[in-house]
């Protein structure tokens, strides 16, 4: 029982070297092709370098280029080389250039000595797995691809354009089921004999010769015809990024991939002294007959994908900077505002810090500066409450404020007389809770003692701001969740929407609020609305206030 | 993107490419070591003028980042770093006494000298008192990075600029040369910085920081900006347009993903705020020779004299890079 490795090798020669000698040294006969694109001077060095092992061979070399069938012809050529040169070997394992062993090759060999019949290699119809990145999938065996991907990329995209256009479908070959997967692979000798030698071999290879990326589809495709003993997964760890290029590992991977049991990585940086050295060295554990299980890496990769891709929610920096309207997700964690709870009641944060549990800040956005929670100058990530600074950007105001605080919900007060920019961004904000009163900025101008000319200006000025607000917030685009009372309805009745409050704005499961907070006292606040009527003010965001204040509206 | 704007933009490049091309005549060799640079794949280029004592450390933390070679441009120093820099095996050293000013804050000498050692080499273009950070940048060396991103097709690598601060005033935090500045400029603020899209030149404009915070407040518009692209594969014809804030071509300002994944991106951690800012504000101030007539050693000299603390209760200290990622500061993207 013997495994013979065939090797790809491209560039970084040294380290295929390395692993080559590695390979053989602990008996295993191994079939190399160069890329006909390295120069001459590193191949001569290369086979110089091996030129003491007799069980290297080196085969034919092809201009290999990424996505054509050049890669195909070389696993070939080099195969066939294995198959009649070193006629005991029983197993053949296509590997790379850049593969490094990571467990010892006797226990390789005695894993394929239990699976003696079985041909590993990663072999999915294309309908069901959603591998491909860039969109050709089935079209990969149905269109032609004579173009390079890589240099002739208009011609490549104008052909398939043309040939979808055209409706043109190539025949697939009698028989043959698309199948794709990894391209690495360890096969039986009876499996590869057969396909190398199968009748109708010059067909299947003038087929892949236009299939796009024949390398991941040749054999996954053809074995499904001459083995029934297919296990659908690759001895070799491979992981590919979201472009499809595979991911590098580095010296600080070593302990992952020690512990990841699986017998060949793909691809190791070629300075990565300490892997080479590590698992070239020689020395390992007792035997070990674990099964390889990646699950760890795959995780750390699948990560790095999902990162690449959508990114962490509300994170505004170097690397991410989301269109307007192109991610909903305009904030990093649920936060609430209250608005006109805080002209109505007095002490409301503190009430909601209490209740709710959450952190409560004032008007976050006056005008003279950010309210924040316990009085502040600065708050969490240095954010300053200097009012200019916050209002030369305001909505990166509030998402670096969420973004800072993440774990920690917040809350805060919003009005009329604040800054709007914000106004108009947390109705977008599917994170947002608001929860307004309407009219209840007519509340401090009622108490202030001010001139009634400045009073009935004001309520005006800030009646319109506000009524356009709330055309935002009931807009059918708002994704914000919002429930808006006016003020004379909850001065009618405040214990049912304060519940609605501390029942959905808390983080805890809501117990009914012990306390309740203080009105403020509304005594002639009605004979105040018929003040502003009488100079022609009308202040219908208040709704239908009664003209004498309500009994028993202060709980 | 309308043909005309299109076209003054490549006007630009091509004017500030001939300029540096022209302002090479200010450069006088001092020491070049050719064989080296040639057989660098990334070069770190600065511009220094009266820096000695911050060059010893400055040159460990990047031979430890793994940087190959340094092509120094020193603008009229008056203490000992041409002596200093000449001896160093792995720096190439120029001399000027040409306004730093004139030559665009710098610039046109860098263009000059990446266009004549380092073309198809990553340009790592920083000051003196600026370190890169990038993600793994404790576990694996510069070439790490820039094989990573030529495996990717990617030609430029994006870094926001973190003002690091003492505790405590500013002027009282003592530097001593070959010390790590973050020692004492060990804190910095994580998370108020604001961003805004230029689109003109497809990059992000970062504002924000204790620079904004203390020294700008009532005028945040006018606070520096911190996005810097220092990182760049030379080819023929690029071009570093204002300071490192932008390069062209603009594509290479794309270091950001706008569809809402992230590209990975790294830190420039810059070691100002030191006892040495005072005396240089004042020195600054007066030549007039940096950016917008010098205006912000101004704000510094005038801010400094009051003996400012740019520390506060919520400003966080400096551990290594998986913090900065954490906060949000830098990102991994899909490197892994």
């Amino acid at each position: 029982m013997s495994l013979g490795f065939v090797m790809l090798c491209h560039e970084a020669l040294d380290r295929a070297a390395q692993v080559a000698r590695h390979w053989s040294e602990r008996g295993c006969p191994i079939v190399i092709h160069v890329d006909a694109r390295a120069s001459a001077h590193d191949y001569d060095a290369f086979r110089e370098a091996l030129s003491d092992r007799d069980n290297i061979l080196f085969c034919r070399r092809f201009r290999c280029e990424w996505g054509r069938f050049s890669l195909v012809q070389s696993a070939q050529a080099a195969s066939e080389m294995m198959l009649k040169n070193f006629p005991d070997v029983r197993h053949v394992f296509l590997a790379s250039g850049s593969c490094l062993p990571l467990r010892p090759v006797d226990e390789l060999v005695c894993y394929l000595g239990a699976h003696a019949q079985t041909d590993f290699i990663e072999s999915a119809t294309t309908k069901d797995v959603p591998w491909t990145t860039g969109g050709l999938d089935r079209e990969r065996f149905t269109l032609r691809f004579p173009f390079s991907w890589k240099r002739q990329r208009r011609l490549f995209d104008g052909y398939v354009r043309l040939q979808r256009r055209l409706n043109l479908r190539r025949r697939i070959p009698e028989g043959v089921t698309p199948h794709m997967g990894s391209q690495w692979w360890c096969l039986t000798r009876e499996t590869l004999e057969a396909i190398l030698s199968h009748p109708r071999r010059t067909e299947f290879d003038r087929y892949f010769a236009r299939v796009w990326i024949p390398d991941e589809s040749y054999f996954q495709s053809l074995v499904r015809l001459v083995s029934d003993r297919v296990e659908s997964r690759s001895l070799t760890l491979s992981k590919f990024d979201f472009q499809g290029k595979p991911h590098v590992f580095y010296d600080d991977h070593l302990q992952l991939l020690r512990r990841s049991d699986c017998f060949v990585a793909r691809k190791a940086w070629p300075r990565a002294e300490r892997l080479y050295a590590a698992f070239l060295s020689g020395e390992h554990d007792a035997a070990n007959r674990a099964e390889p299980h990646p699950g760890k890496i795959d995780r750390i990769f699948s990560k790095a994908t999902e990162r690449r891709t959508s990114g962490r929610a509300g994170l505004y920096m170097t690397g991410r900077f989301p269109r307007k309207n192109h991610d909903n997700r305009l904030t990093a964690a649920r936060y609430v505002v209250f608005e006109g709870f805080g002209d109505l009641f007095a002490g409301f944060p503190d009430w909601v810090q209490r209740s709710a549990g959450l952190r409560a800040h004032g008007h976050l956005f006056a005008p003279e500066r950010a309210e924040f929670a316990g009085g502040l100058p600065v708050f969490s990530g240095a954010l300053s409450d200097n009012a200019r600074l916050r209002d030369y950007n305001p909505e990166m105001f509030l998402t670096n404020l969420i973004w800072n605080t993440r774990g920690e919900r917040q809350s805060f007060l919003f009005g009329p007389r604040d800054t709007p920019a914000p106004g108009r961004f947390f109705p977008r904000d599917p994170n947002a809770d608001v929860f307004c009163v309407t009219g209840a900025w007519a509340v401090p101008l009622f108490t202030s003692k001010r001139p009634f000319t400045d009073l009935r200006a004001e309520a005006a000025r800030l009646q319109k701001i506000e009524n356009a607000h709330l055309a935002d917030l009931r807009n059918p685009a708002t994704k914000a969740r919002v429930r808006i009372w006016t003020m004379a309805d909850l001065v009618e009745n405040p214990a049912e929407p304060l519940r609605t409050v501390s029942e959905e704005a808390s983080l805890t499961v809501a117990q009914n609020p012990a306390e309740v907070p203080k009105m403020v006292d509304l005594t002639g606040f009605g004979a105040f609305l018929q003040q502003l009527r009488n100079a022609g003010m009308h202040p219908y965001l208040i709704g239908d206030f009664p003209g004498d204040p309500p009994n028993g509206t202060s709980p | 993107m309308q043909i005309g704007k299109r076209i003054r933009l490549g006007l630009r490049r091509r004017r500030w490419y001939i300029r540096a091309i022209r302002k090479r005549r200010d450069l006088r060799r001092i020491r070049l070591r050719g064989a080296r640079i040639s057989s660098a794949t990334n070069v770190v280029i600065a511009v220094a003028r009266n820096e000695h004592v911050r060059l010893p450390y400055f040159l460990r933390y990047y031979r430890d980042l793994g940087i190959e070679h340094f092509l120094f441009i020193d603008n009229g120093s008056e203490d000992e770093s041409v002596a200093y820099l000449s001896e160093q095996p792995d720096c190439s050293v120029w001399s000027t006494d040409a306004s730093y000013r004139g030559a665009r804050f710098g610039l046109d000498w860098v263009n000059w000298l990446a266009r004549r050692y380092c073309l198809g080499r990553w340009v790592l273009h920083v000051d003196v008192d600026e370190f890169f950070v990038f993600p793994f940048c404790d576990t694996r060396p510069i070439r790490a990075l820039t094989d990573w991103l030529d495996g990717s097709d990617i030609r430029s690598f994006g870094t926001m600029l973190i003002d690091m601060y003492p505790k405590g005033p500013v002027g009282e935090a003592t530097y001593e040369a070959g010390q790590n500045p973050f020692e004492v400029a060990s804190w910095f603020d994580s998370g108020n910085y604001t961003i805004t899209r230029n689109w003109e030149c497809k990059s992000l404009w970062i504002q924000g920081g204790p620079r904004a915070r203390v020294f700008f407040r009532d005028d945040p518009s006018r606070s520096p900006a911190l996005n810097k692209v220092p990182l760049v594969k030379w080819r023929r014809g690029t071009v570093f347009a204002s300071s490192t804030h932008n390069v062209l071509p603009r594509g290479l300002n794309l270091v950001f993903d706008d569809l809402g994944g992230e590209k990975a991106c790294g830190v420039l951690l810059h070691a100002k705020f030191l006892n040495t800012l005072g005396d240089r504000a004042k020195d600054e101030a007066v030549r007039a020779e940096h950016y917008a007539g010098g205006r912000e050693y101004q704000a510094y000299a005038e801010g400094l004299e009051s003996s400012p603390e740019l520390w506060s209760n919520w400003s966080e200290r400096y551990i290594n890079w998986r913090q900065l990622e954490i906060l949000g500061l830098m990102s991994k993207g899909n490197w892994a």
